[in-house]
């Protein structure tokens, strides 16, 4: 149960990627970029969860890593793109904070992450423990995104990256019930599909994304 | 014998990267020009070029000090002894005791160095303009590269590469996240090392953007041969650095035979034409980035090898 053995380390090497990823959309600038670097972090959930299912011989994971890689990585990305055509997003992500800070604002979240979970876990495996710290990285470096962006597509992209972070968490634990897992993939369904009927309304409304125009109807910015 | 031994695997290993350092940026040249529909220059151009510079007198400003006569010469054997460090085919070679990787960044500070210096003599402003900007790049990809190094010292217990690459190559490590983001961090730090695309753009002249050419456009004859060979030196060097240190398998151990040698040399060959190919496909499948973007992006690179780092730390530290 340490260093050295295969499964760990994929898995372990796995949930790395996912939190990389998670990095990459802080980075990047352009909508679509941003879209893609979410379909491949979802692609990777899906590798993390398959392998799970196979180290642990739980058939659920499949399911989970399926349902995963058909949502996150296929049909909410298409979709997102498709919004982004149809209201002529090509432009920049426009951050409310600056790429750089918001950078370092992400290391230090990872940093708390781990210096929260280390401890709290204490007895249990190393590895477990680090894998949980990667996934609470990513659930923060999510809810960074829904802060540190103005453009609403940015903003679902990070509370759906909140939500990979969440569903790495929940592999990664033995027995976990597949019900469990099943009504989370429907919440994040839902949140996609009222996040895209919020968009539509708002792009015709307003014709942009930039949450900052509903700033003056809720009585700020006057 | 072992010392014998070790003088042997390093003066072939000398031998293998001066003859083989302008073939790799040859190959590399060649390669992208494939990938574009292009025929490109023959793999041994750069040597052809080198040769026919050689042979020609380099062109001063009259205002040119010491350091645009003697900086090449600094550059070219700074980058030659830091390329003599890093192992290639065997491991244990007679320089291994001083090949640290805090070392190897050092001389690499020195050659920027002396290439920023021969750039600002004559005070050309494109010279200046080169300069600066490779000192603002450097200032954030030298502490990217000193973290990896951390990283590795976390790992190994030592900065020292030879040690470091034997203990890559038991595999007792097992995959670690924070390696994984060193890898990602070094690599950003040796693209813009080298100037390949997107941090800069090897093969254009065009002023608005260049940054490596900008120091070294006043040298020609002789001196413009030795800064293309440091180039050479570079590329080498930190493919060889990145294959030794993340694919380590191959490589002879130390004090082993001529067998292993040319064992470890095949694999070691095999290593960089993958490495080189897989440098085109990415030099050819991406645009170069907006100079402003250039610190971003190093700086996602330094702020990766420090996640890294602390991952290390807390989970060593804590467990």
């Amino acid at each position: 149960m340490s260093f050295g053995q295969l499964p760990y380390d994929l898995a372990h090497l796995f949930g790395g990627a996912v939190l990389l990823l998670s990095f990459v959309l802080l980075y990047q600038r352009r909508i679509s970029a941003v879209i893609n670097a979410f379909a491949t972090q979802g692609a990777l959930l899906a590798l993390a969860a398959a392998w799970q299912g196979y180290v642990q011989g739980a058939m659920g994971l499949y399911v989970t890593a399926a349902i995963a890689f058909g949502a996150k990585a296929v049909l909410i990305p298409l979709a997102l793109h498709r919004l982004v055509r149809r209201f002529n997003l090509q432009r920049g992500v426009d951050p409310a904070l600056g790429i750089g800070a918001s950078m370092i604002a992400g290391v230090a979240f990872a940093g708390f992450a781990l210096l929260v979970v280390l401890p709290a876990t204490a007895g249990q495996r190393a590895l477990a423990r680090e894998d949980l710290a990667l996934a609470l990285s990513v659930v923060l470096l999510g809810g960074l995104m829904m802060i540190t962006r103005r453009n609403l597509i940015s903003q679902v992209i990070g509370l759906l990256s909140l939500e990979n972070g969440l569903i790495l968490a929940a592999v990664g634990v033995a027995g976990m019930p597949l019900v469990m897992e099943l009504s989370t993939a429907a919440l994040v369904l839902m949140l996609a599909v009222i996040a895209g009927v919020f968009a539509l309304q708002m792009g015709e409304s307003f014709q942009s994304l930039d949450t900052e125009s509903l700033d003056t109807h809720r009585g700020e910015g006057e | 014998m072992s010392i014998l031994t070790g003088l042997v695997t390093q003066l072939l290993h000398l031998a293998l990267i001066l003859a083989l350092a302008p073939v790799l940026t040859g190959c590399v040249r060649w390669l992208k020009a494939r990938l574009m529909g292009r025929r490109g220059p023959h793999p041994l151009q750069p040597w052809r070029d080198l040769l026919k510079l050689v042979k020609k007198r380099p062109v001063l400003a009259e205002n040119a000090s010491i350091i645009s006569r003697a900086a090449p010469y600094v550059a070219v054997g700074v980058a030659l002894l830091a390329a003599a460090l890093v192992p290639s085919f065997a491991r244990g070679m007679l320089l291994a005791p001083f090949a640290d990787l805090l070392l190897i960044a050092g001389l690499l500070a020195l050659g920027r160095f002396a290439m920023a210096l021969a750039g600002m003599d004559v005070g050309t402003s494109f010279g200046g303009l080169g300069a600066t900007r490779e000192m603002a790049f450097a200032a954030l990809a030298e502490p990217a590269l000193v973290l990896a190094a951390l990283i590795f010292a976390i790992l190994a217990g030592t900065t020292h590469l030879d040690v470091i690459i034997g203990i890559f190559q038991e595999g007792a490590l097992g995959l670690r996240v924070s390696l994984g983001f060193a890898a990602v961090a070094l690599l950003a730090v040796a693209v813009a090392e080298n100037a390949r695309i997107p941090v800069d753009n090897p093969a254009t002249h065009l002023e608005l953007t260049m940054v490596h050419e900008a120091m070294i456009l006043e040298a020609s004859g002789r001196h413009l041969a030795l800064w293309d060979f440091q180039a050479s030196f570079r590329l080498t060097l930190w493919l060889a650095l990145l294959a030794a240190v993340f694919l380590p398998f191959g490589m002879a151990a130390p004090g082993a035979g001529p067998v292993a040698w040319v064992l470890g040399l095949g694999v070691f060959i095999a290593k960089m034409a993958a490495l080189a190919f897989a440098l085109a496909v990415f030099e050819s499948a991406i645009a170069k980035m907006r100079l402003f973007r250039v610190p971003e992006f190093l700086g996602a690179a330094l702020l990766l090898g420090l996640l890294g780092a602390v991952f290390l730390f807390v989970s060593t530290g804590l467990s």
